[in-house]
């Protein structure tokens, strides 16, 4: 079983990223989940997404999880939310901002001393440049794939492009752009 | 079937409430009548992307409220049409007035509930008070436990209810967003082998029949309404053998089999969970885990909740030595629904184990692999007893001081 949460703000796009890697990752034939917490959610405010993937069907519906990656779409939800929470020893944790790494981890004293599990790349940047609008999901997706060797790039650009499905040529073609950069730039 | 065919995968990854739209597609339902809600929107919200896309040949209705469109459901269902909606909660809550009239009317609508907390205080999240307040309307009700069991069980609540035996409204509960948002694998049908599973629709005593004019939901009093509501309860009581036909007709088309009663790790279980919805999963895996441990646990879940199935349910708890029933409803002054149930199918058998209520689970709070692992050791503890460990009702989850009633 692998888990993944997100952190992220309503409207960043976590809910339609966490349900495009399940749709992804169900095409190479695995059992995947996807869900988010909701409540009385309004845009721009903090909340969370979970996916779980494993080869046999999932049955688990609690909603705690330790998870394997933790993914941070706003750089300011590095600085305030509890992101470390329920973490095992392995956990990854990718993380969306301007900063250098070093930058970051020193700003941040959760994640002092795990330089070989943090990776950070400037989704919103990415985005910005190739969707031109700031909705870090997909350069997330992106960085996942290199972080995790789940997937060749290619072969999930591939698999995206169906659950993009019935969005404009030229948007589907700048979200592949965006997978590659941030594929190549997560460090 | 419609005539624009939507093409599906073999796999998709849905959440519940796409499942159940799906499955209300393919069945080729002539009227949706519904006023969305939390947290079934989306059920009404795909159904109207499927209209407007040109999926639907059926009538799609927007109507004023939850009372409008189950009584728009009832004029549809009289008519002559096969019907359905969806709700939740408080919308449940309106509709409950008519929902004894369609199924005193004997019309077959089928219902997708996503089961959700009742206000006050106002909660969106998943909980079972809008289930157990429909549970003596008179409708079929059923349980699943994941995306995957709605839309299978959604397409099977046409022929159930629909079957010239029964002619009974059906309800499909899920569990509000530990299902109806939950995307995950759903093994789908093509619109042809739905369709052709669920059958053309049969209209009885169709209004709509000029040739044949009949009255619906007329006056009977002392001297004909008694008589109305036994062969109504007659019909509810005998539908069980058509639920079981067509679950049996349905693994054959699919593999997948459905149960009256649903259990695992019960063939040797000396500990057991009664539980609905998607505890009954995440309890297969403590069930699992703890069988590792040599503790023989096991799961039981009335998948129909109504027409209940009494006999199976005492027949599996025969050797347990202790129970849990968990309710996911706030039991207002008594003991849970599921507890009286289970307390009443064993009572004129001879078994007679330690039997506990536990309310779990309100308004959303999530029951963990974690807290149900706990509830299985308490058990084990109350079978080498053979007493109960404290009183026979508690709360789990909640915070604040420990919560218990009745002493045995």
């Amino acid at each position: 079983m692998l888990e993944i949460r997100w952190h992220s703000r309503a409207g960043q796009g976590a809910v339609t990223g966490a349900k495009g890697l399940a749709s992804v990752v169900a095409e190479t034939g695995k059992e995947v989940q996807a869900f988010a917490f909701y409540g009385s959610a309004k845009r721009g405010a903090s909340m969370t997404a979970y996916n779980r993937v494993d080869d046999k069907p999932i049955l688990n519906h609690e909603k705690y999880m330790k998870p394997d990656y933790v993914f941070i779409l706003d750089p300011a939800l590095a600085f305030t939310d509890d992101f470390t929470a329920n973490s095992k020893e392995s956990t990854k944790y990718i993380i969306t901002t301007h900063l250098s790494k070093a930058e970051l981890i020193a700003q941040i004293p959760e994640i002092q001393g795990m330089e070989d599990r943090v990776f950070v790349l400037d989704c919103f940047g990415i985005a910005l440049d190739t969707i031109g609008r700031a909705i870090p999901n997909t350069p997330m997706l992106g960085a996942f794939i290199k972080v995790s060797g789940m997937f060749e790039v290619a072969e999930f650009q591939e698999s995206m492009k169906s659950v993009l499905g019935k969005l404009s040529q030229k948007i589907i073609d700048a979200n592949m752009v965006a997978i590659e950069r941030a594929y190549n730039e997560v460090n | 079937m419609n005539s624009k065919v939507m093409d599906i995968k073999k796999i998709e990854v849905w959440d519940g409430n796409m499942a159940a739209s799906q499955a209300f597609r393919q069945a080729d339902v002539d009227v949706v009548a519904a006023y969305p809600i939390t947290p079934s929107t989306p059920v009404v919200e795909n159904y109207a992307t499927f209209e407007a896309n040109g999926y639907i040949d059926g009538e799609f209705v927007m109507v004023e409220s939850e009372h409008a469109a189950m009584s728009a459901c009832v004029g549809a269902a009289a008519a002559g049409g096969r019907v359905a909606t969806a709700t939740s909660s408080q919308g449940f809550a309106l509709m409950v007035e008519v929902l004894y009239q369609a199924a005193g009317m004997r019309l077959p609508i089928v219902l997708a509930q996503v089961n959700r907390a009742l206000a006050a205080p106002l909660n969106v999240n998943g909980d079972h008070s809008d289930m157990y307040l429909g549970r003596d309307s008179g409708w079929i009700n059923v349980s699943t436990f994941s995306p995957q069991e709605v839309y299978d069980l959604t397409l099977c609540a046409f022929k159930i209810g629909e079957h010239l035996d029964v002619r009974l409204p059906v309800n499909i509960n899920q569990d509000g967003f530990m299902s109806s948002h939950t995307a995950q694998n759903v093994r789908t049908l093509d619109d042809k082998t739905a369709c052709d599973f669920i059958g053309p629709y049969q209209a009885v005593n169709a209004m709509l029949d000029f040739s044949k004019p009949v009255t619906h939901g007329v006056q009977t009093e002392e001297d004909w309404h008694f008589e109305h509501k036994a062969k109504q309860h007659d019909a509810m009581m005998r539908s069980r053998k058509v639920i079981d036909e067509v679950f049996a007709e349905f693994k054959a088309l699919t593999g997948r089999e459905y149960k009256a009663v649903e259990s695992y790790g019960m063939e040797d279980a000396e500990v057991a969970i009664v539980a609905f919805g998607t505890t009954y999963e995440t309890a297969k895996i403590v069930v699992d885990n703890l069988k590792k441990e040599g503790i023989k646990a096991g799961i039981i879940s009335p998948r129909i909740f109504r027409p209940f199935p009494l006999e199976d349910i005492a027949a599996q708890l025969q050797h347990v030595k202790a129970i849990a029933c968990m309710d996911r409803s706030a039991p207002g002054g008594s003991v849970g629904a599921l507890y009286n149930e289970i307390a009443g199918a064993l009572f004129n058998s001879p078994a007679r184990p330690v039997l506990s209520n536990i309310i779990y689970g309100l308004g959303g709070r999530d029951m963990t692999v974690s807290t149900l692992t706990e509830i299985y050791k308490d058990l084990v503890k109350e079978a080498a007893s053979g007493k109960l460990n404290g009183t026979i009702q508690r709360f789990v989850g909640v915070r604040g001081p420990e919560l218990t009633y009745y002493n045995a």
